[in-house]
């Protein structure tokens, strides 16, 4: 029981660094109707970035660096590649974003290399103990932080004048332009945010217990796909739990490998998709998402 | 015969389909084995291919399953054709003979391509497209670790190929025409063409004919599809049999190519270069999906080879600067989005521009003139409304 307690507790946690980047989908997503395939290699520039930089500068003005520099390059990704295939089909934008991925992806191996870099977090390998269970520190910081983000951004997302503009352009583009929302400039700003997220995201995603800033972080980034997926593509809250879910579901299934060994060996990193195939199954726009009716 | 004729000089294309031919039969009598494996390879990529661009762009659903599909069909050939084999790699195997085991493994591609339908025929657009995200890496999974079949991570040989006792391996029986020795890449050559020919053709067939515009139907509208009589979930899930077929094929050649497949050749990365071929092939194109295989399975092989002579590329492990490998990601990464940006039609698609401006200049008010703007193909979904 102990056991399990322990691995729930940091599956919870690793669920808030995938809801970090689950989020970011969905942002981009409702804003612009486009599923960000690159979302992995700006993780991965964002961690690259902070790596990189914090010998020099320290660890939080690293992060700062990181997170302006991953905002910045999912702005240009929008601003030179996105918005001249806007108006194309949804699909042929979302291939196109393959093709950025492809690019960058090699970009950041080949600079990487073979090297694991240190992100130079203060926490280390620390564990924090609750009583009988222990957590590592980086893991209980990440859901910290990604519990003040998580609010922040719903806040924003449901008060502000931003949020509201984003609100009403994803429930009806055309609509909200003709109240004079201007829909370019809502979708540079999700662009924006996502690309932060993907930052604090990859800073987590690469501390303890995980080795470091690898070439493969991009990779590891994906299992926030089905996550986004499972909770429903339009949904923030959906996003959220999806995560949490992901999260636990492959504590768990990492934990207990030697009891469903019988599954195979390295299950942990099938299970997000395992997951998401079962409940694409039940309910086919995921837990939260609207189901596309079709009006003829 | 006569009106044959005399439709030939207005008829280009025909002598270049007969010259395109010729070259192809001819090839192994010049190239060297390194040539012949690459293209052998480039075939297995274009049938690969024909099948996606069925699939993506004639049926308009997004599938980044394909590498699992491909790997069905390579497996499975190993499976059918095997000996059973017992030591420190031990497989097991039916032991039939290789073209029972070629169809079969076809026909279990297609099999897993219609279990796949109830997901596919139920979820929409881009939900689909990730869906098939996860068969990819569950696939792998179960490729490293049903080891009594796959030979899990260090993989499993493939049983060479045979046809009526004639066998494609280098010496059984040995053979040499015109003073080239013909051995297994020689052999596999004209399999290769064959299974190609036989791809395109059936592919032209298809989306020519009536399940192509019953496809195209319901890509573009499953609604009106739906209301001109077209069973929208039979047709769906008869695209993904159909493309299956294809990958599953495509994975036998490449299985006979190799002599011996691994689980990691059928990862993600496999998808999306069969993404990539049929994007920049054009989308729905099937000529524009065998030039597609051709141009992305081949660069970085030829990247590779000729990295010595050129100048802008590293050598392979030297640390710095672009690697031959990654050059060719670069190139078809970049392929991708500057297809999407400026040739929405793909290679095939900018012949096709090219070609009106060079006869006498149409008429715009000419319907029967081709239009120097080919409508683009793309993938597009019904467009659904959101209603409270």
């Amino acid at each position: 029981m102990t056991q399990f307690i322990e691995l729930f507790i940091n599956g919870i946690s690793l669920g808030f660094v995938y809801a970090l980047l689950a989020l970011g989908f969905v942002i981009i997503f409702k804003s612009t109707r486009v599923i960000n395939f690159a979302h992995g290699s700006v993780v991965l520039f964002g961690a690259y970035l902070i790596a990189s930089t914090q010998d020099n500068l320290g660890f939080l003005p690293a992060v700062l660096v990181g997170v302006a520099g991953s905002a910045v390059l999912a702005a240009l990704l929008y601003l030179v590649i996105l918005r001249r295939v806007r108006g194309r089909a949804a699909d042929t934008v979302t291939i196109a974003t393959i093709g950025i991925d492809i690019l960058l992806a090699t970009e950041l191996a080949r600079r990487i290399g073979q090297r694991v870099l240190n992100i130079g977090d203060p926490w280390r390998d620390d564990i924090v103990r609750f009583g009988d269970f222990g957590v590592p520190a980086a893991r209980v910081a990440a859901a910290v932080v990604a519990v003040v983000l998580l609010g922040a951004f719903m806040a924003a997302f449901k008060f502000s004048r931003w949020g509201v503009a984003m609100r009403a352009a994803a429930e009806d583009g055309e609509t909200a332009a003709l109240m004079g929302i201007r829909l370019p400039r809502v979708a540079l700003g999700a662009w924006c945010i996502a690309g932060a997220l993907a930052a604090v995201g990859g800073v987590f995603l690469t501390t303890f217990p995980t080795p470091g800033v690898d070439r493969a972080a991009g990779l590891a980034a994906l299992s926030a796909f089905p996550a986004a997926i499972l909770g429903g593509l339009d949904s923030v809250v959906g996003a959220v739990v999806g995560a949490l879910i992901i999260g636990v579901a492959v504590s768990l299934s990492g934990g207990y490998q030697d009891e469903i060994s019988f599954l195979g060996r390295g299950l942990g990193q099938v299970t997000p998709y395992v997951v998401m195939v079962l409940v694409l199954l039940v309910r086919p726009s995921g837990l939260f998402g609207t189901r596309e009716l079709t009006r003829v | 015969m006569s009106e044959r004729l005399a439709s030939l000089p207005r008829n280009p294309r025909w002598l270049g389909w007969v010259a395109v031919w010729v070259v192809a039969l001819l090839a192994p009598f010049f190239l060297e084995s390194f040539w012949l494996q690459t293209g052998l390879f480039a075939m297995s990529a274009a049938i690969g291919a024909i099948g996606l661009t069925i699939l993506t762009g004639t049926a308009g659903l997004l599938s980044l399953a394909h590498a699992f599909f491909v790997a069905v069909g390579a497996y499975g050939y190993c499976f059918f054709a095997g000996q059973e084999s017992v030591g420190v790699s031990s497989v097991s195997g039916l032991g039939l003979p290789p073209l029972i085991a070629l169809v079969l493994a076809v026909a279990l591609s297609g099999l897993c391509g219609a279990l796949y339908s109830p997901l596919s025929g139920r979820l929409s657009g881009i939900y689909l497209g990730i869906a098939s995200i996860g068969l990819v890496f569950i696939g792998q999974h179960i490729l490293f670790n049903a080891s009594g079949v796959t030979g899990g991570f260090n993989g499993r040989d493939a049983e060479p190929f045979s046809l009526l006792g004639f066998s494609f391996t280098a010496t059984d029986p040995a053979l040499s025409i015109a003073g080239v020795p013909f051995e297994d890449l020689e052999r596999l050559w004209y399999l290769g063409l064959a299974l190609v020919a036989l791809a395109y053709y059936y592919g032209r067939h298809l989306t020519d004919g009536r399940p192509g515009r019953a496809l195209e139907a319901v890509r573009d509208s499953e609604v009106a599809a739906a209301v001109m009589g077209v069973d929208v979930t039979r047709y769906k899930a008869a695209a993904f049999t159909v493309s299956s077929m294809y990958a599953g094929l495509s994975g036998v050649l490449l299985a006979l190519v190799f002599n011996r497949i691994v689980p990691e050749s059928f990862g993600l990365a496999l998808s999306v270069e069969f993404l990539a071929m049929i994007v920049i092939g054009g989308l729905g194109s099937i000529r524009g999906a065998v030039l597609g295989g051709i141009f992305v399975s081949m660069l970085p092989k030829l990247m590779d080879k000729y990295s010595d002579s050129l100048p802008f590329l590293a050598q392979p492990g030297a640390g710095s600067g672009v690697e031959p490998g990654q050059a060719a990601r670069f190139a078809f990464g970049a392929a991708i989005v500057a297809v999407l940006l400026f040739a929405p039609g793909g290679i095939g698609a900018i012949g096709r521009r090219i070609r009106p401006a060079r006869s006498e200049a149409p008429t715009p008010d000419d319907p029967s003139s081709p239009t120097p703007e080919a409508p683009a193909r793309s993938v597009s979904f019904p467009s659904k409304e959101r209603s409270a």
